[in-house]
């Protein structure tokens, strides 16, 4: 049983590094508009504007 | 796409007009209403952006006229204008909070986003469709802010300086903190329990005691952070009451939580007794949990009140002799001559220079007919410019010498004095806590004298299993889901007091302006003389009236097949003269429309204080007679009848004339009316009313209600009222229809209800629970298991709710009809 010596510290350290994912995510304001990202995937529009005069230009891959 | 044929403008949806303007987006033609519905349509559409229309989930807003469009960006880049809502973002950059008015949904976010995104020079923009609040991140050295607002308004809607960042900068972060307390409380809760069952199966089982003590060592290490770090909010309530000398909820739970931790590192040290490490980060992530459901749904009450609309222009123009020049509001000073232009609101308070001025200051007494002023005049800030000409005034005081800022003092102070009602539980914890500690202090006395070495165990037992968890969560579990079942009707909650007093209302005092009554003016009656009949007169009545702003003039708009009059004379209190089909014509008061003959017609003549009156009249006298009156809000009647039946009187108090409102009364069934009443006589009868032992709850929509709803018991704003009213209430109704709102009674009495009946079974169980702590009969995993089950009791019993009673069907079923309309549903 010798081997939970080392399991639980190794689960300790995938719950610090949880706690620590989702403390990053609350500061950069992930979790501040629960809302509207789930509209952008949806909405999202391939359809581009027309292009404006001049040469075209030619997106980079 | 939408067809060519159908009959709504494609932008707004509003009523085509005879002539409608066409748009020519890639093969079809688009019918839209008005230049400027054309014009955004036009703009969406050379960005590429036409899905907005398939997406939006509703119409766009009309331009209104009385909306100034801003002649000029420029202005928004004075430096003392910048300095309000624009903040350094390093790197050279600027962050600009703003307001957009107009934005609805995901869609119109996704247009303003995309379509700015694209300019170079800017580095972000991120609109809340909910608050509707944007912040626009850009480099100045290469595109300028006038440009990016121009865009903004390109897409027809308004860009508005949003200058109470520094509020809302708090309460954002107030929300992730609590937001980083849950999910810590979440994580360690789960990984406690799992040692806890480690630990539970291995005294079945047999365990190694270096393995039970490591577990427990883990536990302790796990649960410390959590009572820490997310318990704190407990823990700072806790000491709070107790510094205070009042007793509330906190202290009981803060006192369990600490009890329940310290004994349980006591007893891993000492390596005796039993540790409770997993019901303390339960305990805490369960109350963390329902206070941030509780405040996330207040919250979003609260950011719909900060959209404020405001009432105050940011720029104005002023007049020098040099010229004229765009300016900040806070750059004015005294004596500066403003110039107000048609439809705009003042910028300051001041004296008018100009003589036959019609303001419409509805806003300050729910009057909702302009008033005339003359030269000398005083006129307030936030008012509006209702007549047909620009009016110069010259500034008497700006900013928060203002009346507006005045009635903002009057609303703090209002809802500073307001009568608390003492909370349930808080009562209930009171006796509670008191009656706890004097158990484990007689009991410790006692074993004291029996068995000296079981004194500590028992005592610590004894206050854990009085945690109240079941009583903590009673009132906090049923006040969340009625908050959120109500927010799906439309009925925001802003503050979690609220609900105790809707409980307790026996009187509802009513504004009218806004609140009975739609803000729009309809024809009540027409009565044509005999040389005309009255779609003749109508028609002519809406010629000469197409192109005025006054409120009485929007009463005719209704009428298709005009031809604006030409010739158009305004006559600053009489009316207007114009010539339709060569014939002059007037509208306006009696002896201004019979000027032109006074001898005929003259029975067409009443003096009926209940309605407004106005007359058309030509060169062979009177011809016709309007009966003018606000719109009453549907549904008005119905919901009276039902605070009756739910044992509450209605009162109406409104600024306007008091036969309109007797009359109203009278129509409606309102038990009680009062007219001609200032904000601080309406704020007195509501306080006499409270002298008398009633619990009065205030619906209103203008500021002139604010310092009512803030010294009210408890008060509802309309939703498309004014913020400043929003921000005095404690509860928000979104519906456009008055019926339902009685809905929101009896969801708070059902809520106290089964406060009350979570109450009594917290108490019961506690009550059983103790003796036998007391007597060192309960083992731990029995007062574990009980304080489980007890809570999961509460919180079903409070799901209850959510559970529409079985004479709530009927009602349920037309909110739902009306939710599609909400601007908000909250989610959970």
């Amino acid at each position: 049983m010798s081997i939970i010596y080392v399991l639980i510290p190794l689960g300790l350290l995938v719950l610090g590094s949880a706690v620590a994912a989702f403390f990053w995510a609350v500061r950069s304001g992930q979790f501040d508009d629960l809302e509207s990202p789930a509209w952008r995937i949806l909405l999202d529009d391939d359809r581009a504007p027309p292009q404006p005069e001049g040469p075209p230009k030619i997106e980079p891959r | 796409m939408a067809s060519c044929c159908s009959k709504k403008c494609f932008h707004c949806k509003g009523q085509l007009p005879q002539n409608p303007i066409q748009v020519e987006v890639s093969d079809t033609t688009l019918l839209t209403c008005s230049e400027q519905c054309a014009e955004t349509t036009r703009n969406i559409a050379h960005a590429g952006l036409m899905s907005f229309y398939e997406h939006r989930s509703e119409p766009s807003t009309a331009s209104d006229e009385r909306q100034k469009p801003v002649t000029s960006w420029e202005s928004f880049e004075r430096p003392a204008v910048m300095r309000q809502f624009v903040r350094d973002a390093g790197n050279e950059e600027k962050i600009a909070d703003l307001l957009i008015q107009g934005v609805h949904c995901a869609a119109c976010t996704w247009l303003i986003e995309n379509s700015l995104g694209r300019r170079t020079g800017v580095r972000s923009i991120e609109v809340n469709p909910v608050t509707t609040r944007a912040a626009l991140r850009w480099n100045p050295a290469e595109v300028r802010l006038a440009e990016l607002l121009q865009e903004i308004a390109r897409l027809g809607y308004t860009p508005v300086p949003f200058t109470e960042q520094a509020i809302h900068a708090a309460t954002d972060k107030d929300a992730r903190l609590a937001l980083r307390r849950l999910l810590l409380a979440g994580l360690g809760m789960m990984e406690v329990s799992g040692y806890a069952v480690a630990m539970y199966a291995g005294a079945f089982q047999g365990m190694d005691p270096s393995i039970h003590e490591f577990f427990r060592l883990i536990s302790m290490l796990v649960a410390t952070p959590v009572v820490l770090y997310s318990g704190a909010p407990f823990f700072a309530g806790c000491w709070r009451a107790m510094k205070s000398r009042r007793m509330t909820m906190d202290v009981p739970v803060g006192l369990a939580i600490a009890a329940a931790y310290f004994a349980s590192v006591w007893n891993t040290f000492t390596g005796s007794g039993e540790v409770y490490f997993d019901s303390a980060t339960m305990f805490v992530f369960f109350l963390s949990g329902t206070r941030y459901l509780e405040a996330a749904g207040r919250h979003r009450a609260f950011d719909l009140t900060h959209a404020l609309a405001q009432h105050i222009p940011s720029t104005t123009v002023r007049l020098r002799e040099t010229g004229r020049e765009e300016v900040g509001v806070l750059e004015l000073e005294q004596g500066d001559v403003v110039l107000v232009p048609k439809g705009s609101a003042f910028p300051a308070d001041g004296v008018l220079l100009d003589s036959g001025a019609e303001i419409d200051e509805s806003m300050l007494t729910g009057e909702s007919i302009p008033v005339l002023r003359e030269a000398g005049d005083t006129v307030a800030a936030g008012t509006l410019n209702a007549g047909c000409n620009a009016l110069r005034v010259s500034v008497d005081r700006i900013g928060s010498d203002t009346v507006l800022a005045q009635i903002g003092r009057l609303v703090m102070q209002a809802s500073n004095d307001r009568p608390e009602l003492l909370q349930l539980t808080d009562r209930v914890a009171s006796v509670f806590v008191s009656a706890v500690l004097l158990i484990a202090f007689v009991t410790a006395i006692v074993w004291w004298q029996i068995d000296p070495s079981q004194t500590f165990p028992i005592i610590l037992s004894v206050l854990v299993v009085t945690c109240p968890c079941a009583l903590a969560l009673a009132t906090p579990a049923a006040l969340t889901v009625a908050t959120t079942v109500l927010a799906r009707r439309g009925f925001l909650i802003r503050r979690g007091q609220a609900l105790h007093a809707l409980a307790q209302v026996n009187h509802m005092v009513f504004d009218k302006t806004g609140t009975l009554t739609e803000n729009a003016l309809q024809i009540e009656r027409t009565v044509a003389g005999k040389d005309t009949d009255e779609e003749a007169a109508l028609n002519i009545a809406a010629a000469l009236e197409a192109s005025s702003a006054h409120p009485i003039a929007r009463a005719f708009r209704n009428q298709t097949n005009i031809t604006p009059a030409n010739e158009l004379l305004h006559i600053p209190g009489g009316g207007l003269e114009g010539r339709v089909d060569g014939q002059i014509f007037r509208i306006g008061t009696a002896e201004f429309a019979g000027a032109l003959n006074a001898a005929h017609g003259n029975e067409l003549r009443i003096s009926n204080p209940n309605t407004r009156t106005i007359y058309l009249g030509s060169q062979s006298g009177l011809l016709a007679r309007f009966e003018i009156a606000e719109k009453l809000r549907a549904g008005t009647p119905a919901l009276l009848r039902h605070l009756q039946a739910l044992g509450i009187q209605s009162t109406i108090a409104s600024g306007d004339h008091p036969a309109v409102v007797r009359a109203l009364a009278n129509r409606i069934g309102a038990s009680d009316c009062h007219g001609g009443m200032l904000p601080e006589q309406k704020l007195a009868l509501v306080k006499e009313l409270q002298s008398r032992g009633e619990i009065v709850a205030a619906v209103g929509d203008g500021i002139n209600d604010s310092p009512v709803l803030a010294g009210a018991n408890v008060s509802i704003a309309m939703g498309n009222g004014t913020s400043i009213a929003q921000h005095s209430a404690d509860c928000i109704w979104l519906g456009n229809q008055l019926t339902g709102m009685e809905s929101a009674f009896v969801m708070a009495r059902r809520t106290m209800g089964v406060v009350r009946q979570n109450i009594a079974w917290a108490l019961v169980y506690n009550l059983t629970a103790i003796p036998l702590a007391v007597a060192g009969l309960l083992d731990p995993w029995m007062a574990a298991l009980g304080m489980s089950l007890s809570s999961l009791l509460v919180m079903l019993n409070a799901l209850r709710l959510g559970i529409p009673a079985a004479n709530e069907e009927h009602e349920n079923s037309a909110a739902h009809a009306r939710n599609r309309e909400l601007p908000v549903e909250i989610a959970t």
